[in-house]
């Protein structure tokens, strides 16, 4: 019994690195309709810059996160407002693809600076410690992480709902002609909110290269976790993700704890059952 | 006075349907302007290329001195013109507060308690403030033409356009936003009214603009423009032999 409990609660804390890789695609997807296919690139790329910085620096890789957070916030208005900008309008292909060929191109970009060696980011003992609860052996650092993805949702949802910032997002998000002529420059504000989406996803790169080894190649997957937690949760509602990324952690770790081979399987059939049931996700926004 | 907005020789068409034919007029500072023209005569289109919304074929639209036929709408908003719609278009994600305070702060630049407090002011003004906390998507029709209002006044502009806001009120209703826009109007923001209310826009404007096919027809003080026979024909239907 303990053992299905703990599978659990692993799984609950495993859905908060799922709920901070699907925080910045939902924060673009609910901002200007942008599907995000270089997300799970984005968030690899974030874990290289993760290791540079604590390789030249030498500074532990949560300190990195000061030098990573503006450096993937730069890159994302620039990003925004040099590429992606262009490619949004009516038609939501071009989008689909620009955002695929730039994942094919960080990929490759990646592996040409870092190899295709696996890497890790040294956290240090906080990586084996662990707390003892109630018979439960809770790892420091996968709660750290939940705690992250819980400060980080909450910390979206006041800029959303409570500051300047978020009413010029929310402006745009519910019609951009109308916030242009409102005097809103829709193009600096889709610059903004992907600059904070990848700030969000520089925090997921580090909390991803600490939990585990990385190589050029596993953004793919990274995405679709992400996907699966946004869409599970239900668009538009950012609490939503962080309810879909447990839901996803917990589906894995349940599968994993039934057969270790069934661990990705079980957490891509909770997301078809969701789908099948619920086709706009648990948690909808009621809006509109 | 010179001019606030100048329109000079503006042309605007989708394929066959011409929305804007060779348009050319002055808005003095100060003035308020009534724009008559039967359904489809490019009215409102004339408005989304004064706003930035439509960029024209040919022309020039200059506003304070400035050309501003190539500038964005979100920068013109900023400079001081502001609309509202025909057909209310609120973010209906929003509180009527909210909607007002993206005006105060985006369009006219204000900040804190000053956005704050002015736009309490505006919502009282187009009787809004009872419902200043209510989602906008939840709005009657009469509201969110309020809200449409309120927030064009929110952005402090310069040059108010307004479209066809006395459109399904009752007269009493009608009364009451006269009365509104006659003290925005002497607070010394200049007008341009689209109105098919005639006698809702007579009590406020001091010269009228007849439009149709995209083109000027006539142009002059509003008793002058409702006798002449070619308004009545063209505009009022009626065939100016009878």
């Amino acid at each position: 019994m303990i053992e299905w409990l703990n599978a659990i609660v692993q799984g609950v804390l495993l859905g908060g690195l799922y709920a901070l890789f699907a925080a910045g695609l939902s924060l673009i997807f609910g901002v200007m309709r942008l599907v995000n296919i270089a997300h799970g690139d984005l968030i690899i790329l974030a874990a290289y810059l993760g290791l540079s910085t604590t390789v030249m620096l030498g500074v532990h890789p949560f300190v990195a996160l000061l030098v990573v957070m503006p450096a993937m916030a730069g890159i994302g208005y620039v990003l925004q407002r040099g590429l992606l900008n262009q490619t949004l309008g009516t038609d939501i292909l071009p989008p689909l693809l620009v955002t695929f060929g730039l994942s094919v191109i960080l990929q490759n970009a990646l592996l040409e600076g870092y190899t295709a060696d696996p890497q890790k980011l040294s956290a240090g003992s906080i990586e084996t410690a662990s707390l003892s609860v109630g018979g439960l052996s809770l790892g420091v650092l996968p709660l750290l992480t939940f705690a992250m993805a819980v400060a980080v949702i909450a910390g979206l949802q006041w800029i959303f709902y409570a500051t300047a910032l978020g009413r010029q997002f929310r402006a745009v998000s519910d019609n951009q002609d109308i916030a242009q002529l409102m005097g809103l420059n829709k193009a600096h504000v889709f610059g903004l909110a992907m600059a904070l989406a990848l700030a969000v996803t520089a925090i997921a790169g580090i909390m991803l290269g600490v939990r585990t080894s990385f190589d050029p190649s596993i953004g793919g997957g990274r995405l679709i976790f992400g996907f699966e937690a946004v869409i599970i949760g239900g668009l538009g509602n950012i609490w939503g993700t962080l309810a879909g990324g447990v839901i996803l952690g917990v589906a894995q770790t349940i599968g994993a704890k039934i057969d270790p081979g069934w661990q990705v399987l079980a957490g891509h059939i909770a997301f078809l059952v969701v789908l099948a049931i619920r086709p706009n996700g648990l948690f909808p926004r009621v809006e509109h | 006075m010179s001019a606030l907005l100048s329109v000079a020789g503006l042309r605007k068409s989708f394929g066959a349907v011409v929305v804007a034919d060779d348009t050319s007029f002055d808005i003095a500072q100060g003035e308020a302007v009534g724009i008559l023209g039967p359904n489809g005569a490019g009215k409102t289109s004339l408005f989304n290329l004064v706003t930035g919304a439509l960029s024209p074929d040919a022309g020039r639209i200059t506003f304070q001195g400035q050309d501003i036929s190539a500038t964005s709408a979100a920068r013109r908003c900023k400079m001081g013109i502001a609309r509202s719609f025909q057909v209310p278009q609120p973010f209906g994600g929003m509180t009527v507060f909210e909607n007002a305070l993206v005006g105060a702060v985006e369009g006219a630049g204000m900040r804190g308690h000053e956005a704050e407090a002015h736009v309490l002011a505006v919502l009282e003004d187009t009787g809004l403030l009872a419902k200043a906390n209510i989602r906008a998507g939840a709005l009657t029709l009469l509201d969110r033409k309020r809200l449409e209002m309120a927030r064009a006044l929110a952005a402090r502009p310069k040059l108010l356009l307004l479209d066809e806001i006395a459109g399904g009120l009752t007269e009493a209703e009608c009364t009451a936003l006269i009365d509104t826009i006659k003290a925005v109007h002497a607070g010394g923001t200049t007008i341009i009214w689209i109105e098919h209310v005639v006698h809702a826009l007579l009590a406020v404007v001091e010269r009228l603009i007849v439009i149709d096919f995209g083109k000027k027809i006539a142009e002059g003080p509003p008793k002058t423009i409702m006798d002449s026979a070619e308004v009545k024909e063209i505009y009022l239907g009626v065939d100016p032999d009878v």
